[in-house]
């Protein structure tokens, strides 16, 4: 890592790579659409979905709103599982031997079979969409946690518990702040998978969001929309991302002095 | 050595039929400082954590001030690394067994800070353990062992991990440390070096199942631990002697 002075040149090192990257795929794809011949009802150029997002703002709004708000109710639900299941199986190994396998089971559920099935149980409303946005997060959060919870210093709990720590002391000492770094790995990759989910769920019937949008764009041809609808979406991951990283630097300060050698 | 503070009788300890301590009898008096010298892996480490209560003897009786021991533990306990928490700043990773034991944490930091000159942390209060040197890292972890005001020191290798410039540095301002407070402390070390340093009594170990070889008394005045002196040589080599003549296979 060379020594940049001054911190404008940093942010260009750090952003410049990826910016160039992505800049290319553009290059490249615009170049594609425009000199290829192939029609741009099947093949919008970028530019022409970046006109699309900004001509159906309005509309792209409306429906991004449904959205966020079943990704993050959701995530906010699967969160609070995770959370709560992470601590019961730690303190009771019997009930992680019980659970587990059940976790594991309802990951290898199609979505594509589940998130029908849902939405005939549960109706057109916001409670197939939680639901669909916890199944997709709750297992990598807690698998997240209770990896974090074992990668606990064995030193610091034997150092507790020479000092008289119950195992409940010795879990809120130790053990959670042992897991954040753990935490908020999980929680960078569930949220993108959040709002895949709830697109997911909409997808498969919605009164309004992202994913009818898209549905509904498909259907009429309109692959330029869709593209716009996606581009929306991976703009709203994109900031929620952005969101976690900076909670993240507010809520564990002395993990960046450690230079991010843990996950 | 009129005061015995704690009496180790006969201890025995194995895991699963491998024998790890075979009938270890020991004594610290009040004020003392002991050191047990053995090879690596000889269960010195058992040994604390039979003292700690994280593991029951299987045989032996040990007693601090004449009574069993039993629930409560009369020690503060040093592990081999620092084990200081990196997400806690110093001052709170100093204040861990004050609140462990339930001070609140306005109480324990006001306990503690006065301490941080003489531990040569001034300044370091708010700071992260990863910021500090590795002697600092272990200075702040006597610190958060001696503020929890329990009758006896258990330190495990403190300096093990350090450079050996370092590691003199640490001996030295621990037998300042020593000389001021008067903690009653048994060591565990490997380093025949330190043991003589910082000792009244030493006891040798043998490799496992472990056994106390010999006793050694170092004579010397703390004042002349420093320097090279004919007689820390002679306990240096005698020790060493008796160590190594127990490893035939090295």
């Amino acid at each position: 890592m060379p020594l940049l002075p001054r911190p404008s040149l940093r942010l260009l090192a750090s952003t410049g790579p990826a910016l160039i990257s992505v800049g290319a795929v553009v290059l490249a794809w615009e170049t594609y659409a425009a000199f290829s011949g192939i029609s741009p009802t099947t093949l919008p150029a970028p530019s022409r979905v970046v006109a699309q997002v900004m001509e159906h703002r309005g509309a792209l709004l409306d429906n991004a709103i449904p959205t966020l708000g079943a990704t993050l109710l959701g995530f906010a639900c699967s969160l609070a599982a995770a959370l709560v299941f992470s601590v019961l199986i730690d303190f009771f190994r019997p009930l992680r031997r019980a659970l587990m396998p059940v976790f594991v089971i309802s990951q290898t559920v199609p979505l594509v079979a589940i998130a029908p099935l849902i939405v005939l149980w549960f109706g057109f409303g916001l409670a197939p969409k939680i639901m669909l946005v916890a199944l997709v997060t709750f297992f990598p959060m807690l698998v997240a946690l209770s990896q974090g919870y074992e990668a606990t210093d064995r030193d610091i709990e034997a150092l507790l518990a020479s000092m008289g720590a119950s195992r409940a002391k010795i879990f809120r000492l130790a053990r959670l702040p042992s897991a954040l770094p753990y935490f908020f790995a999980g929680l960078r990759i569930s949220i993108t998978y959040a709002v895949v989910g709830a697109i997911f769920a909409e997808y498969a019937g919605a009164a309004k969001g992202l994913g009818i949008y898209i549905l509904n764009a498909k259907n009429n041809f309109r692959p330029d929309l869709v593209l716009a609808a996606v581009l929306v979406s991976a703009t709203l991951t994109l900031v929620l991302f952005g969101t976690t990283m900076l909670v993240q630097r507010v809520a564990m300060p002395w993990f960046q002095l450690e230079g991010d050698r843990r996950p | 050595m009129s005061d015995i503070r704690l009496d180790l009788n006969n201890i025995c300890k194995d895991f699963g039929g491998l024998a790890v301590l075979d009938r270890i009898s020991l004594q610290v008096g009040r004020g003392e400082f002991v050191s047990i010298l053995g090879p690596s892996g000889a269960g010195k480490s058992t040994l604390f954590r039979l003292l700690t209560g994280g593991v029951a003897c299987d045989g032996g009786e040990i007693r601090f001030d004449g009574n069993v021991l039993a629930g409560a533990n009369p020690f503060a306990f040093m592990p081999q690394r620092d084990a200081l928490m990196p997400w806690r700043r110093i001052i709170d990773n100093a204040t861990l067994g004050l609140e462990v034991q339930g001070a609140s944490r306005t109480a324990a930091r006001e306990k503690v800070a006065p301490l941080f000159a003489e531990f040569g942390l001034a300044g370091f209060e708010q700071h992260y353990p990863s910021q500090l040197s590795g002697g600092m890292r272990q200075r702040a972890a006597l610190l958060r062992t001696v503020v929890q005001n329990r009758p006896m020191l258990l330190l495990d290798e403190p300096f093990g991990a350090l450079d050996a410039l370092t590691r003199t540095a640490m001996q030295r301002w621990l037998m300042t440390m020593w000389a001021q407070h008067h903690w009653t402390a048994l060591l565990i070390t490997h380093d025949v070096r330190e043991a003589v340093f910082l000792s009244d009594r030493i006891y040798a170990l043998s490799a496992r199942p472990a056994r106390i070889l010999r006793e050694f008394v170092v004579p010397t005045p703390r004042s002349c631990r420093g320097l090279v002196s004919s007689e820390t040589s002679r306990i240096e080599a005698e020790i060493l002697d008796t160590l190594l003549s127990q490893q035939p296979d090295q």
